[in-house]
């Protein structure tokens, strides 16, 4: 099993920022954010505001993970779409393949009817964006970057926690 | 399984802190939180019960600076630890990284100990690791109680391999951080070395 799940190049950034920030303008959407299965931010557009995106991020793939094994226990292999309808804002999570997950706030200015119709193309053109980021052999561990952390010291963590 | 940016030179891993229930675990979490600088963390989240017992995860996002020029961000996650939430323990644990094991030293809590630690190998056993391969510290929790269980009998019914131990009190404080750093070693050793 990879140890390193996901690893992305600026060209695979970019490209995931093209979708997510397209998908933003499409939708009339307030925020939209991409994020892994295990919660970690991938790419955002618009207005974060007061919104802090990694505890967004983290809620949203917690919500995921719970609504799967719901699905699981009906017998369903996944609900791929959940929907929270606020006063003010509402939010449209969706799973993009086993590994991405997306997710759209948008207010009055938008409606659940444009957001899902937009969420469908986005999520396919993101289908592209993470077989290219696929077929590239995957990195065996940060060292194939150049990097080799087997050397790693005792003072080089003390110095990471000390500083903080 | 940890996310690494190439183009921002971020390296992104999960930790779990895993125990039975009312071993410590948030504790641990907390004390983390209370301590780390402004700017090294994010928000603590904590999905709790009205009488404060972990629903769901405890969550607190860090950023702890560069390690050879990759950034480094941890996040933190404890499960509940109570028996009957047993599902939403296993998707916690999906997708993790490294795991803590927090053990309540109090002599009547031995059992549970012994138990959540199975439960914690079926966890990852299902998800496809092996605790015995895993970044994995043993933290025993609770030492400055007066009914602790001595601490070579702990190692002998808990420690199963050469896991790093740490005595604690994570009430004060004490082995949180020592524990947290052995275990984001091996996670991060264990990312360059392959």
């Amino acid at each position: 099993m990879a140890i390193v799940d996901l690893a992305l190049h600026a060209e695979d950034e970019r490209n995931l920022s093209a979708v997510v920030s397209r998908l933003r303008e499409d939708a009339n959407a307030r925020i939209v954010f991409l994020l892994d299965r295990n919660g970690h931010a991938l790419s955002m557009a618009g207005e974060m505001g007061e919104t802090d995106p990694t505890a967004l991020a983290s809620l949203a793939a917690g919500n995921v993970a719970a609504t799967e094994g719901l699905a699981r226990l009906v017998g369903e292999k996944s609900f791929t779409t959940l929907w929270h309808e606020g006063e003010r804002d509402s939010l449209h999570i969706s799973a993009v393949g086993p590994r991405l997950i997306l997710i759209v706030v948008f207010d009055e200015r938008s409606s659940l009817g444009l957001v899902r119709l937009r969420v469908r193309k986005a999520t396919a053109d993101l289908y592209g964006v993470v077989e290219q980021i696929q077929r590239r052999p995957a990195p065996a561990g940060v060292s194939a970057g150049g990097f080799d952390f087997s050397d790693l010291t005792d003072s080089d963590l003390d110095k990471l926690f000390d500083e903080n | 399984m940890s996310f690494v940016n190439y183009a921002a030179r971020e390296i992104n891993c999960k930790l779990v802190y895993f125990g039975p229930g009312l071993c410590g675990k948030t504790t641990n979490v907390q004390y983390i939180y209370d301590r780390t600088q402004a700017g090294a963390k994010g928000k603590l989240i904590s999905l709790a019960t009205e009488t404060d017992r972990t629903l769901f995860f405890d969550f607190l996002p860090l950023d702890l600076g560069s390690v050879k020029g990759f950034k480094t961000r941890f996040h933190l996650y404890t499960v509940p630890g109570q028996v009957f939430y047993d599902a939403s323990r296993r998707l916690i644990l999906k997708g993790s990284d490294g795991v803590v094991f927090v053990a309540d030293s109090q002599a009547p809590r031995l059992d549970a100990n012994i138990e959540s630690l199975r439960n914690l190998e079926e966890a990852l056993k299902e998800h496809g690791f092996d605790l015995r391969t895993m970044p994995y510290a043993l933290q025993l929790n609770k030492r400055d109680l007066p009914n602790v269980v001595p601490v070579d009998e702990m190692r002998r019914q808990l420690q199963f391999k050469d896991e790093p131990v740490f005595e604690a009190v994570a009430v004060s404080g004490v082995g949180v951080f020592d524990t947290l750093k052995a275990c984001a070693k091996q996670v991060l050793t264990r990312l360059g070395s392959r």
